[in-house]
């Protein structure tokens, strides 16, 4: 063993907050977020938590998997508990303490939709993020807005999905909140400085990290990581920030704006049961769709 | 400008508080065991940074340990190791 | 200093949350509740209130944010009718099974389709089982005065429970009357700094709300039920405290008017008692031996009281503003429930379902009514029944 590098990516603190022992699915890529906000956050975070996995992951009463604090609320809430919990925080002079809506992608780009436009527009000063396992995954794989199309879940069984995915992230940009970005629990380093930049910044902070999921997705648990750098890496999922009212792509995305340097969406497709079935004329679609996506970033930077 | 009182006949509220295992001994769940080969390890975190359970510490004079109390046996530790110094092998039992 | 203003019901109760003093308020407009929420709203921009308001974008999150906020320690209080009560009702029953204190006005409106923002008593009522404790005013200084004790209640220590102030659209709430605004130093001194059972506010790591084994949970809701059963104590102590420092006492959980020796008595909620009240009058100056009495808290339903002044009665007339389709009023079901724990041999009690979706009631309806009911007790009615009266001018 090599003692040159042992200077670890992310602060020890990533150690401290997410406990052994949840009750999260074999390669369940939720804890692995989790880890890296603790490395930015600490103990002193409130996670305001709808109806989700997280809902099941930290556990049964009396205990639960975070040394923070958590809140569960109803599933549509998620945003506006969060807007009275740092209200309330500030009448009381707390300012060390970060806010944190941790929802997923039912919870924010169905059911939740409102409620986060609500509190983006009043620009509340609190962290919103959205871990994107691209379906109702807690409840069973049912199909949300924000499923990729030609993906199967239980609500799309023999077809797959028929609409493209909804672009959430590209929602609140339109709300002109003062930061926005994706991210994906493939690459933590850079989710991690994502968190630290926009931390200081007062005001609605939307994160969306995208977070393959082996149950629903229908893939070996060990390939959690794999698949989500290869969504990354083939340009399905565009990692960026947004603020002062531009763009700028991240580190791993960056060279994939030439397209010739994206691998074929194929790689990513294949390792997931969920696109078993999948046509070619599906996959021209998704690839269709992956060069709108680019087309519009690049307006943007 | 808030006070905090217990309510009175000490009745349950719907609260929780951290532990470790809140949802048993999961290593139990494991099927396949993570082996560490220290000789082939950088020390280069990625398993740690990316273990869902947060039971694995790389660590400069010990090298990878692993928490088999908790560990569920996904398998992420040996598929981002750069050095193929995590295999994951069938779980025996103890 | 106190002192007298003239006041809709709607400004009585935001006078009575401002002296209060809430940290957040939240809140989406309906009619007939949005003066409440206007009114803090300019007391808070002029400075006079030093509240955070968060203008949220539907009913459900204004509960959501208030219960967040109460949840971190700040008082908190929001206002609602009809379809905005029945939108955030999720919240409703999430606030309570916290066991977090807070205050919310019902500004009661009927419940469409169709289209109709007069008054009836079934938005109130449809939340009946959410383990809040439900106040319901008659006039616009008991709407005052329910709204600061219902912070008190709320907040004690065997109670810990969110409380519910009911009024009815436009008759209060759009109505002027006099109003008695008590000095806000003994109002301070009374009511005193904000207690809750927990808060989390990030300083200890702690949870609220997670996933509970079926025992653990049934535990949990017990403790509402104990919470009930207690808050029948605080809410007698907190009106008669009241009512020596600021000179107004109710008679607690009901109030009762010409009840002594009543072989009649007619029982409601609500403003309309105010008619009822004015009915029985005429009828005992004709000689007739009836009383009314009115329920001021719904839940808990205050059977002990009901029973103490119902069981010398012949009949029981119960009015109801409120239809439970299918069966009948749910005040009637709620005291039958509660009086056959005291006996099997009941007084002739029948239930007139009135009033619905605005229909204005008269005291002369009621004396009609009344009276038509005395007699057929009189000329030897068996037994209790319902009956929807559809008043028609």
């Amino acid at each position: 063993m090599s003692e040159s590098q042992v200077k670890p990516p992310l602060p020890y603190s990533a150690r401290d907050v997410v406990l052994p022992g949840d009750a999260s699915c074999h390669g369940c890529p939720i804890p692995i977020a989790l880890k890296v906000l603790s490395a930015v956050f600490g103990e002193k975070m409130i996670l305001v938590i709808p109806a989700c996995c997280t809902s099941v992951i930290v556990g049964t009463y009396p205990g639960q998997s975070l040394k923070a604090s958590i809140i569960h609320v109803p599933f549509a809430s998620a945003a506006a508990v969060a807007s009275g919990v740092a209200q309330a925080l500030k009448m009381r002079g707390i300012s060390d303490v970060q806010v944190v809506a941790w929802a997923g992608d039912g919870g924010t780009a169905d059911i939740g939709m409102a409620t986060v436009s609500g509190a983006a527009e009043r620009n509340e000063d609190i962290f919103y993020i959205m871990y994107d396992n691209e379906a109702y995954m807690n409840t069973g794989i049912q199909r949300s807005s924000s499923t990729p199309r030609g993906a199967w879940t239980t609500t799309t069984p023999i077809l797959g999905k028929g609409e493209n995915k909804k672009d959430v992230a590209k929602v609140l940009i339109a709300h002109n909140v003062p930061y926005v970005a994706t991210a994906s629990i493939g690459y933590p380093h850079d989710l991690y400085s994502k968190l630290q930049r926009a931390k200081n910044i007062h005001g609605f902070k939307y994160i969306q990290i995208h977070a393959p999921c082996p149950t629903g997705w229908r893939f070996d648990p060990k390939y959690t990581v794999k698949i989500a750098k290869l969504a990354v890496e083939t340009g399905f999922w565009i990692l960026y920030e947004y603020y002062n009212g531009k763009l700028i792509i991240s580190g791993p995305s960056r060279p994939l704006l030439d397209s010739s340097k994206r691998k074929p969406i194929e790689e990513y497709l294949k390792l997931q049961g969920r696109f078993r079935t999948i046509t070619p004329e599906i996959i021209n679609s998704i690839n269709e769709y992956i060069e709108s996506n680019w087309s519009w970033i690049k307006k943007l930077m | 400008m808030v006070k905090i009182k217990e309510p009175e006949n000490n009745v349950k509220l719907p609260l929780s508080r951290p532990i470790i295992g809140v949802a048993g001994k999961t290593g139990l769940w494991r099927t396949m065991r993570p082996i560490v080969n220290n000789e082939k390890c950088t020390s280069c975190f990625q398993c740690e940074i990316y273990c869902p359970v947060n039971v694995i510490r790389v660590e400069p004079k010990l090298g990878v340990t692993i928490d088999y109390d908790y560990c569920k046996g996904c398998g992420i530790c040996e598929d981002v190791c750069p050095r193929s110094a995590i295999i994951m092998i069938p779980e025996i039992g103890e | 200093m106190s002192k007298k203003i003239a006041l809709t019901g709607n400004y009585a109760i935001a006078y009575a949350v401002k002296l209060a003093k809430p940290d957040v308020i939240a809140a989406y407009p309906i009619t007939p509740q949005s003066p409440i929420v206007e009114k803090l709203a300019e007391m808070i921009e002029s400075g006079e209130l030093k509240a955070s308001m968060i203008r949220v974008e539907s009913e459900h999150s204004a509960l959501a944010a208030c219960f967040g906020a109460a949840v971190a320690g700040a008082r908190v209080f929001t206002a609602t009718s009809s379809q905005g009560l029945l939108y955030m009702h999720e919240v409703v029953h999430w606030a309570s099974r916290a066991r977090i204190p807070m205050v919310m006005a019902v500004v009661s409106r009927t419940i469409n389709t169709p289209w109709n923002i007069w008054p009836d008593h079934s938005d109130f009522v449809d939340q009946r089982d959410t383990g809040w404790i439900m106040a319901y005013a008659m006039d616009n200084q008991e709407a005052f005065d329910l709204t600061l004790q219902a912070f008190k209640i709320s907040e004690d220590p065997s109670v810990y429970l969110p409380v519910m102030v009911g009024i009815e659209g436009f008759i209060l709430s759009h109505t002027a009357m006099p109003v008695e605004i008590p000095d806000e130093k003994l109002v301070d001194d009374w009511l005193g700094e904000r207690t809750q059972p927990y808060v989390i506010d990030g300083l200890e790591p702690k949870g609220l709300g997670p996933l509970t084994l079926p025992e653990d949970t049934e535990d949990i809701f017990y403790g509402i039920q104990l919470a009930m059963e207690n808050s029948k104590r605080v809410i007698k102590s907190v009106d008669s405290e009241y009512g020596k420092l600021f000179g107004r006492e109710y008679g607690g959980l009901i109030s009762c008017y010409y009840c002594n020796n009543a072989k009649y008595i007619a029982i409601a909620l609500g403003s309309w008692t105010g008619d009822l009240i004015e009915a029985v009058n005429t009828l005992r100056e004709e000689g007739y031996p009836i009383g009314v009495i009115r329920v001021r808290f719904y839940r808990p339903f205050p059977r002990e009281d009901l029973w103490e002044v119902l069981r010398g009665a012949k009949g029981v007339f119960v009015f109801d503003r409120a239809i439970s389709f299918g069966a009948w009023g749910p005040l009637f079901t709620d005291l039958v429930a509660g009086l056959i724990q005291y006996t099997n041999k009941l007084p002739i009690i029948v239930n007139i379902v009135a009033g619905i979706a605005g229909v204005h009631v008269s005291a002369e309806d009621f004396h009609n009514m009344l009276l038509s009911l005395i007699n057929r007790v009189e000329s030897g009615l068996e037994h209790g029944y319902f009956d929807w009266v559809r008043i028609r001018r």
